[in-house]
């Protein structure tokens, strides 16, 4: 099934045209990456498909739907999760709350309205352990966890409010090996639990690794639209980036 | 993801090193600890500190700024400053006494009208923060200036002196200044109402930060305002309604100004929300956002008042409150920052 589908969509801010022409399906519980050098129009793309911007042309279909996202709490309402890199997480407030943050459950009535502390605290650790995380204590500030740890915690969120879509912003690229791999390992727990991914990276090989489909952008333009059967590592690789930049790239890859 | 690995042993250690963790974790140690230390300073040095009259006299002195330091310190964990709060108090006392002067209305109308242009300046404070994304320092810089100005202007204009006319004849005032001035005798000790009104504000706020989802939304907006947008909290609105609190803080003060005499200095409340500031930066609020609490707020101001006051207990000279606040502010965020490092370091 289709979850989300991209039509030549493009974006501009002012005179600067950021995304041209990109098209992009998303169906459930598969990996469809976006790949691309810095300023290839990833985040523009992500904005799009999370809420937080308008595409200016082509189509945005959401289940078969054709559809304007206006604002972030929309894109979730439609069932569409998103986790940024670096904003995922408040740091200095607990594991818990954060967990729960924009969609908090609460008990009682009238003025007495308040959160259901005891039912948060039990449902992350519970949520967490699902996932395969095993927190010693949820009431720590999220701030001490590790980077890994983090983006696991936001991956765990989206699938327990029950996203059908997941659009991770660069999930590993500010962590070690050891840590991607985690990482990675719980994206694709989020896919056999049926969920649609977005993994937008700028690393082949981590891509490689989940994907199921592949499309690659080069300033602000689609350059290629895979899915796994049609590419091998090394062709995408060779896609991602002109020879110039190889070297710098099997660098990357030796050490990944 | 460790703890899968490192088996029981470290998992039982971990959860004893948490429980002092916790407590040196509590937003207002630092200032518990400053509190007690200035208490039994003054206790020695000051004859007549630990008399009862003398103590309800520093709950008063503490009462008046904690009324403003609890909203102030709820919008600094909410990430924003507010510089009008001091102005702010004499404006909403201003607007009561003078609409019930001019209009010869009960003073209770003049009570109302005031709650409601005092809220209306702070939910303008709130809405040209999030409209126009200036810092908050430069908004209500600009606000501070605009309502020191229109206090002296408009009282000027209408009562041709800085100070207004006495309202003590009007109908409604005895009442009113039974709720926003009166004194209480306990036990032959007289309980200034503020100080009621005070720890009434401390429980709310402290209901609202930790029980509620305003509170969670507080913390998140103030702690990282992008995530907390990205996952759906309405960051303006939870923004508006903190400078709201503020101006409600602001008004219960105004009314104790004015119900405490029957008549109000136009040019009244310059500097003092540096004070509220203070209050809630030694109470443990991060300058910064994210982080404090209402009770920490009130040991603030309660900081505040034991050296106001038991400065002159000891009959020294009142110059050096100034010195004082200083240092202990210096002391209380520096201790503050010391034990937020010892508190979230890792492992």
């Amino acid at each position: 099934m289709t979850l989300v589908e991209l039509t030549d969509v493009s974006k501009r801010y002012g005179t600067v045209r950021a995304l041209e022409g990109v098209s992009l399906e998303v169906h459930a519980g598969e990996i469809t990456c976006v790949l691309g050098d810095n300023g290839a129009g990833k985040s523009t793309l992500i904005k799009i498909v999370a809420g937080l911007h308008r595409h200016d042309g082509g189509t945005l279909r959401v289940e078969g739907e054709e559809t304007t996202l206006s604002s972030p709490r929309e894109a979730l309402d439609r069932g569409i999760a998103t986790v940024y890199q670096d904003l995922a997480v408040v740091p200095l407030m607990p594991v818990w709350r954060n967990f729960f943050l924009g969609s908090e459950p609460r008990k009682g009535a009238g003025p007495f309205k308040r959160l259901d502390t005891d039912f948060m605290r039990r449902t992350t650790r519970e949520a967490l352990l699902r996932m395969g995380i095993d927190l010693r204590d949820v009431d720590q500030p999220i701030g001490t966890l590790s980077g890994g740890e983090r983006q696991c915690v936001a991956i765990a969120r989206a699938v327990h409010f029950g996203a059908k879509v997941l659009v991770l912003d660069e999930p590993t690229a500010a962590l070690g090996v050891k840590q991607s791999g985690v990482v990675l390992k719980y994206v694709a727990a989020a896919r056999d639990e049926g969920l649609g991914v977005v993994l937008i990276t700028h690393n082949p090989h981590h891509a490689y690794l989940v994907g199921d489909r592949f499309v690659l952008l080069r300033r602000g333009t689609m350059v290629g639209h895979y899915t796994r059967d049609d590419i091998t590592l090394d062709e995408l690789t060779q896609q991602m980036a002109g020879g110039s930049d190889l070297d710098a790239l099997r660098h990357e890859l030796q050490r990944g | 993801m460790s703890a899968v690995t490192d088996g029981k042993p470290l998992d039982e250690r971990v959860v004893r090193a948490s429980a002092l963790r916790k407590l040196l974790a509590r937003p207002e140690l630092g200032s518990v600890v400053g509190a007690l230390a200035v208490f039994v300073f003054f206790a020695f040095a000051a004859d007549g500190f630990l008399r009862a009259t003398s103590l309800s006299t520093v709950l008063y002195a503490s009462s008046t700024i904690g009324i403003m330091a609890v909203p102030v310190a709820l919008l600094m964990i909410g990430g924003e400053f507010d510089l009008s709060a001091g102005v702010l108090v004499t404006s909403s006392a201003l607007v009561s006494s003078m609409f019930s002067y001019q209009m010869t209305a009960n003073t209770w109308v003049g009570v109302g009208v005031s709650l409601l242009v005092t809220l209306a300046i702070g939910a303008f404070n709130g809405f040209m923060l999030t409209r126009t994304k200036l810092p908050s320092f430069i908004i209500t810089l600009g606000t501070f200036l605009m309502l020191t100005g229109m206090n002296l202007g408009f009282t000027k204009l209408i009562d041709d002196t800085v100070s207004t006319k006495s309202i003590a004849d009007m109908e409604g005032f005895p009442s009113a200044r039974a709720v926003f001035a009166s004194t209480i005798d306990v036990g032959g000790v007289d309980i200034k109402v503020t100080i009621l009104w005070w720890l009434g504000l401390v429980a709310l706020a402290s209901w609202i930060l930790l029980r509620t989802r305003t509170g969670n939304w507080i913390f998140a907006v103030g702690g990282n305002e992008d995530a907390a947008r990205a996952v759906g909290v309405p960051v303006a609105r939870t923004k508006i309604g903190l400078y709201m609190g503020v101006a409600f803080g602001a008004w219960i003060s105004g009314q104790h100004l004015l119900f405490s005499f029957d008549a109000v200095q136009s040019g009244e409340g310059v500097g003092n929300e540096l004070i509220y500031i203070i209050a809630a930066v030694i109470g443990g609020c991060l300058i910064t956002g994210g982080h404090g609490s209402a009770v920490g707020s009130a040991v603030g101001a309660l900081l505040f008042g034991m050296t106001s006051k038991g400065i002159v207990f000891a009959e020294w000279n009142p110059d050096w409150f100034k010195f004082f606040l200083g240092a202990m502010l210096l002391l209380a965020t520096l201790l503050n920052a010391w034990v937020r490092k010892r508190a979230e370091a890792t492992k």
